[in-house]
């Protein structure tokens, strides 16, 4: 069972309502050669502050692109994208990358942490980009790393966790510079059932604490904990709703068998 | 980001792959210890050269009877028979910057002592020559002015005619046959060894009056040699333009003729010996300056690998917020690092292989702080060198395609 630490939440206040996200008519093409490959054919949406949603489609659908580009991992080919009402879109490569730091916390599907560096390391690692002191960095890491429930575990290196171990640890590591939006790339694509709902459970108390959350997946289950889910398909918006009868992870997870925990 | 932290996620990363960093740094270590031990070796010979020449008077000049051509017949240097005793008292009263001056005639003879002889160079001189030369003695003392007022029969030996000719018997008041002429031995001089200059065994000489050689022993009354010191180095050069003049004056040789004698200064030897020694020194630093840069490219072959394995970490680092610079500096700063600490332990190795020279082959090894200065901002320079594409390389990475990346 993850435990929640009641020290200082490590996420930006907001307030509901506000919009975090604003995509106008994005899209995004490759040319490879003669052909031209559509990934993004005018995507616009919001998304508020506060909001859990869950992005879905089949792989070619361009949830993925879609997912870098809110990360501002990529730029549109046309179209604006605004995040905290800065046009993200005219941005210059390092100004993109002050952003990312400070405004977006990154969970990918393989974890993604820095071998033979301690978990508290990784953790830190956000703060290391971001003018903050040594100190202060590795107080926010500690209580990331407490808020994800593994506080006792930051000496340890990645090889020596569990995959929902490391997952928690690289959750800690997107929370450090309290963004405003957390992105989450196929967060269980690499678990069991059980941990991908330990997993959600996380994300589940995140959101409930006031932070936006933003998940791509494309495990139906696992979409059913998000608040909205988005169809995407060949590059368009298919379908956006509420999700209706939401199961919440932390009571799918009481419901569940008791299991060591790792 | 402060260079502290620069430096740390340096050390950290390096640490992560000891051995390899420990292999890569082995090619700086290498190439900054080469550097070092040869620089000293040079400079070691450079100053043990001008010791030698210092020993020896870096104020002294040497004026030699000259060459002279007749008919086109060369005659070879000491033909002439121009240069005489009244030229050095000449040189002595009109040549303001000379100190002092010891005529010199010479001739190679055998000596006999007992049942042994030695083949030698009979050196004809006055008292003050040992005092130019700064010749101390080992035994006995000098020959009078009164012995070469008299002509007398009196020697003074060097180091290596007494080991031939003695051994153990002390050669004091012996007497010894030169040219079946009975000489007492007055004194030993103290060994000087080779001389750097002109590479013979100065050792292996008999001195005796001027006057006895010219006129018991060679018959002849002009002289082979004077043998001047000027008042300091710096006047050296100064006399030996007086001394050329006066001489030419004296010896009447019209403006389009070559001296019949020569000058020779030995501080122009010492600045000659001292540009040899530069050469020399230069050669073997860039000899070895060769493994330096071997070092480098080791260095920029293991940061190329090193990239590409990582680059996946590029990736997560751009993705967590490290901008391009970040990125960039992160991998130069490895390869400075990894130069750096090369070129530390490079140091202590040279200075090791150094002490390891000296010990075993007695060379003379000096190693000068400026050595060590331009080791440091060498092996620096070769790794921000080596460093540089690499880490553009990893600073150009695609966020993306960097995460995707297995």
């Amino acid at each position: 069972m993850v435990t929640m630490s009641q020290s200082e939440i490590n996420v930006a206040p907001s307030q509901l309502g506000e919009v975090r996200i604003h995509v106008l008519d994005v899209h995004k093409y490759y040319d490879l050669g003669e052909t031209r490959v559509h990934a993004l054919r005018g995507i616009t949406m919001d998304i508020a502050s506060g909001e859990f949603v869950a992005i879905m489609g089949a792989s070619g659908s361009g949830k993925s692109t879609f997912m870098n580009i809110l990360g501002c991992l990529d730029k549109p080919s046309s179209g604006r994208y605004f995040l905290d009402g800065i046009d993200v879109s005219g941005l210059s490569k390092d100004e993109l990358a002050a952003i990312r730091n400070r405004r977006i916390g990154f969970v990918f599907q393989g974890f993604n942490l820095l071998s033979r560096t301690t978990a508290l390391e990784n953790v830190e690692l956000p703060t290391l980009y971001a003018q903050v002191s040594k100190a202060e960095g590795e107080k926010r890491a500690r209580e990331a790393l407490d808020l994800v429930g593994l506080g006792s575990r930051s000496t340890h290196f990645p090889s020596q966790l569990s995959g929902g171990q490391q997952q928690r640890v690289a959750i800690a590591r997107a929370l450090v510079n309290k963004p405003s939006i957390l992105l989450a790339d196929e967060p269980t694509g690499n678990l069991d059932s059980r941990t991908s709902v330990e997993i959600m459970e996380i994300l589940e108390r995140l959101n409930d604490r006031g932070l936006t959350v933003v998940l791509v997946t494309h495990e139906h289950d696992i979409s059913q904990f998000a608040r909205r889910t988005i169809q995407f398909r060949d590059g368009k918006v298919r379908r956006d709703e509420l999700v209706m009868n939401r199961e919440t992870a932390s009571q799918v997870l009481k419901d569940l068998p008791a299991e060591e925990d790792q | 980001m402060d260079l502290v932290t620069v430096a740390r996620i340096a050390v950290r990363a390096l640490a992560r792959n000891k051995m390899r960093s420990a292999l890569t740094m082995l090619g700086i270590i290498i190439g900054v210890g080469a550097v070092i031990a040869m620089v000293g070796v040079g400079q070691g010979a450079q100053q043990q050269v001008q010791q030698q020449i210092a020993a020896m008077g870096s104020n002294i000049l040497f004026v030699g009877s000259g060459t002279v051509t007749r008919g086109g017949t060369h005659m070879g240097s000491g033909a002439t028979k121009t240069l005489v005793y009244a030229d050095m008292l000449a040189i002595l009263r009109e040549c303001p910057t000379v100190k002092d001056a010891a005529p010199g005639g010479n001739t190679s003879t055998q000596v006999v002592f007992g049942n042994d002889n030695w083949a030698t160079r009979i050196n004809g001189t006055e008292p003050q020559y040992f005092e130019i030369r700064n010749w101390p003695f080992q035994e006995g003392t000098v020959f009078t002015p009164e012995d070469v007022e008299m002509a007398e029969n009196v020697a003074v030996i060097g180091e290596t005619v007494r080991k031939n000719l003695f051994g153990a018997t002390d050669p004091l008041g012996q007497t010894i046959r030169i040219k079946s002429l009975p000489f007492r031995v007055v004194g030993v001089l103290a060994p000087k060894g080779t001389s750097a200059a002109m590479g013979d065994d100065q050792d292996d000489v008999v001195l005796v009056p001027i006057t006895t050689l010219q006129k018991k022993i060679t018959g002849q009354d002009w002289l082979r040699w004077i043998m001047v010191s000027a008042t300091s180095r710096e006047a050296s050069y100064a006399a030996q333009e007086q001394i050329t003049s006066l001489l030419r004056d004296r010896h009447r040789i019209r403006p389009e003729q070559d001296d019949d004698f020569m000058v020779r200064n030995l501080a122009d030897m010492a600045d000659l010996a001292d540009q040899a020694g530069s050469i020399m020194t230069m050669l073997l630093a860039s000899i070895a300056s060769v493994s330096l840069i071997v070092g480098g490219i080791g260095i920029m072959n293991i940061m190329l690998v090193s990239v590409t394995e990582r680059t996946r970490e590029i990736g997560i680092r751009m993705a967590i917020g490290a901008t391009e610079g970040n990125v960039q500096s992160q991998f130069l700063t490895e390869a400075v690092v990894l130069s750096l600490i090369g070129g530390s332990i490079g140091i202590i190795f040279g200075m090791g292989a150094s002490y390891f020279i000296t010990q075993t082959l007695g060379w003379v090894v000096l190693i000068s702080p400026l050595a060590i200065v331009t080791a440091v901002v060498f092996s620096m320079a070769v790794g921000i060198f080596f460093g540089f594409y690499p880490a553009r390389k990893a600073a150009r990475m695609d966020p993306i395609e960097a995460l995707r990346y297995e």
